[in-house]
């Protein structure tokens, strides 16, 4: 290292080019762990979804299967023989009122208890909080005698009603934290500036509120898809079934069989419209997340 | 013609937290008042009880002469601008400046019309399309004033539009605003604690505390014969010498040095004297009224220093005084002199002024 002739390559970098980036090396090997790690079951679904029956029971196990083993008679039993199109628009229709209903009645509530100085606010709030303390399991009993008592069984509303009462709390709480660090200023300006109550509400508030509105809407919304017991128990009759109850109840043709693969291709659509939905709002979510954490 | 008047205000938020209390106040158009005083007098409550976005408890606000107290702040056209600026952070810059005109179905010509005057006046032209998230302090502190300019308002409202400025920006717009406003008719109330801004821009001063009037007058007027104790230490920077002395057959002492009393102070046992630092000088020929002292601090303000004196005979006597920069004088022994025209003289109890 001690030449004295002028090098064409500085000896700080040659020294660096030889050692081995240990740290960067560690880096990509866990990210890729964790990758593969949390996906596994996802991809060994959608592969089994793909993949013709011989393949699946296949003896040597088939991760990648061959161009000829690819199939998509699962998907099309699915819609076929199963009428999967139905479950789906029965989920679509309970989750998306739930989260409308949710969002609708639970928005307005954490706004009040925002910006109004109400008596007695931290019960109200304490008794938010205490809801979500019971296990939800528990709630199921007592749920099934009122169900039973207004006649509600085979009625979307006793999948409507709990889901919008579960997630609430959810709401209210993160859409009150939300309403607390808008800037009063903004509301006191809109007057000012001659809006009146709802105009202010519509046209200022809600815009800044949407990414708290879609982050909390997306957490009802998954939590009504993926439901399964209330689903199970309230709802009997077969057109009414959420897909969660469907993909469950899939049966083979005798006793013994399971359906590998119809079970990944329901899955796999079952998760679909989430993924989708969860990516399409992605920066909107990160940012309702951090809303608070960090003053805009 | 535009006026304000406050009537016997006042708000009380229980029996105990009273922020303003009978408070009596005119500012006719082309007027600027400015209200100013330490945090907690009550001025925001006033300026947001004239908005129409605090209840009042008691009394009355006429603007034009006609009583808005049950008005919302929509119907009584003032415009206000906050210390955040509260700009929507949805829209542009332009959809803010016109959310105002829009909601008051104003002709598009005509809000076009008037954009174009106030961007003019406060260099806004590039800025139009940008978000207010896209803007520095001092761009969006010029939007909230366009946003009020335009609405040409009978009464505008400025909650301290300046604190968030950087040091610097903020004598730049308030130069700026002072052109504005000089300008147009309406009447301006203006809050702020920073009494360099009351002096500079208002036409009229209001000083508060604890909810009451201290004094009401041109910023002048309330340098120059502050009303009492409160005012004469509050309004002027840096603050005045205020000491409380006792009489000595008509005189008071000051340490080892005595300082004639007026006629009108001749009757009260103790009196509390003040005199401004820019007004103690180094003695010149004929000079009857000096103290002698040693000088224990000295700040360098640039333009002068600002010196601080421990008078001999009172340990606990100290009075400040701002002495040219290019003057030459001592630290032991210093020689001042307090010009008997400059001396205030204040009741002990009351601290009202003694004239």
């Amino acid at each position: 290292m001690t030449t004295t002739q002028p090098s064409t390559t500085p000896p700080a970098s040659e020294a660096q080019g030889n050692r081995i980036p240990w740290q960067r090396l560690a880096l990509w090997a866990t990210v890729i762990f964790t990758v593969f790690f949390s996906l596994g079951p996802p991809i060994w679904e959608l592969l089994t979804s793909i993949k013709t029956n011989a393949a699946i029971t296949a003896d040597s196990v088939v991760y990648l299967p061959a161009f000829d083993q690819f199939t998509a008679e699962h998907y099309i039993q699915l819609f076929t023989r199963n009428r999967f199109h139905i479950y789906i628009l029965n989920s679509l229709f309970v989750a998306i009122v739930s989260t409308v209903l949710c969002l609708g009645i639970g928005s307005p509530a954490a706004y009040a208890l925002a910006r109004l100085q109400i008596p007695g606010e931290r019960i109200v709030l304490t008794g938010v909080m205490g809801v979500t303390l019971f296990p939800y399991i528990l709630l199921f009993l007592g749920l099934l005698r009122l169900v039973q008592f207004a006649g509600l069984a085979n009625n979307y509303l006793a999948l409507i009603i709990p889901y919008t009462a579960i997630n609430m709390p959810l709401t209210i709480l993160v859409m009150r934290s939300f309403f607390q660090q808008l800037p009063k200023d903004l509301e006191d300006s809109a007057k000012v500036d001659g809006y009146n109550v709802v105009q202010m509400l519509w046209q200022i508030i809600l815009p800044m509120t949407l990414p708290a509105l879609v982050t909390t809407g997306i957490l009802a919304f998954i939590f009504a898809w993926n439901e399964f017991i209330f689903a199970l128990t309230f709802i009997t009759r077969e057109s009414m079934k959420t897909i969660p109850v469907a993909a469950a109840q899939l049966g083979g043709t005798s006793l013994f069989e399971v359906p590998y693969g119809p079970l990944a291709a329901a899955t796999i659509i079952g998760t679909l419209p989430l993924v989708l939905l969860v990516l399409f709002f992605q920066r909107k979510i990160v940012q309702g997340l951090t809303a608070g954490s960090v003053k805009g | 013609m535009s006026t304000l008047e406050l009537k016997n205000l006042t708000k009380a938020y229980s029996r105990q937290v009273v922020p303003v209390k009978e408070l009596n106040l005119n500012v006719e158009k082309n007027e600027f008042l400015t209200l100013v005083g330490p945090s907690g007098c009550g001025k925001s409550t006033i300026l947001r009880m004239i908005a129409g976005l605090e209840q009042v408890t008691d009394g009355e606000i006429l603007i034009n002469g006609r009583n808005v107290n049950p008005l919302p702040p929509k119907e009584r056209n003032i415009a206000m601008v906050f210390q955040s600026y509260a700009l929507y952070p949805h829209m542009t810059v332009y959809e803010n400046i016109a959310s105002g005109l829009k909601l008051r179905k104003m002709p598009a010509g005509e809000i076009q019309k008037r954009i174009q005057d106030a961007s003019q006046v406060l260099g806004l032209d590039a800025l139009m399309d940008r978000r207010p998230s896209k803007l520095s302090g001092g761009q969006r502190q010029r939007v909230a004033l366009g946003r009020a300019l335009v609405r040409e308002p009978d009464a505008f409202l400025l909650d301290e539009p300046l604190s968030n400025l950087d040091a610097l920006l903020r004598e730049q717009v308030r130069a700026d605003l002072k052109q504005i406003f000089e300008r147009q008719k309406s009447p301006v109330v203006y809050v702020t604690h920073d009494q360099t801004e009351a002096m500079t821009l208002s036409t009229k001063v209001a000083v508060l505390s604890d909810g009451y009037l201290q004094q009401l007058g041109a910023p002048n007027d309330i340098y120059k014969t502050p009303a009492n104790k409160f005012v004469a230490g509050f309004i002027g920077s840096p603050q005045m010498n205020l000491i409380d002395v006792e009489q000595v057959g008509g005189a008071v002492l000051l340490g080892d040095f005595k300082i004639h009393l007026p006629a009108a102070a001749q009757s009260e046992r103790t009196v509390v004297l003040g005199i401004r630092p820019e007004h103690v000088r180094l003695p010149e020929d004929g000079d009857t009224q000096t103290i002698r002292g040693n000088v224990f601090l000295v700040e360098n303000l640039g333009m002068s220093d600002l010196v601080s004196l421990r008078v001999h005979g009172d340990e606990n006597l100290v009075i400040r005084a701002l002495i040219p920069a290019d003057a030459t004088w001592e630290r032991e022994d210093l020689e001042l002199a307090l010009p008997l025209q400059s001396i205030h003289w204040f009741r002990t109890e009351t601290g009202a002024r003694i004239e």
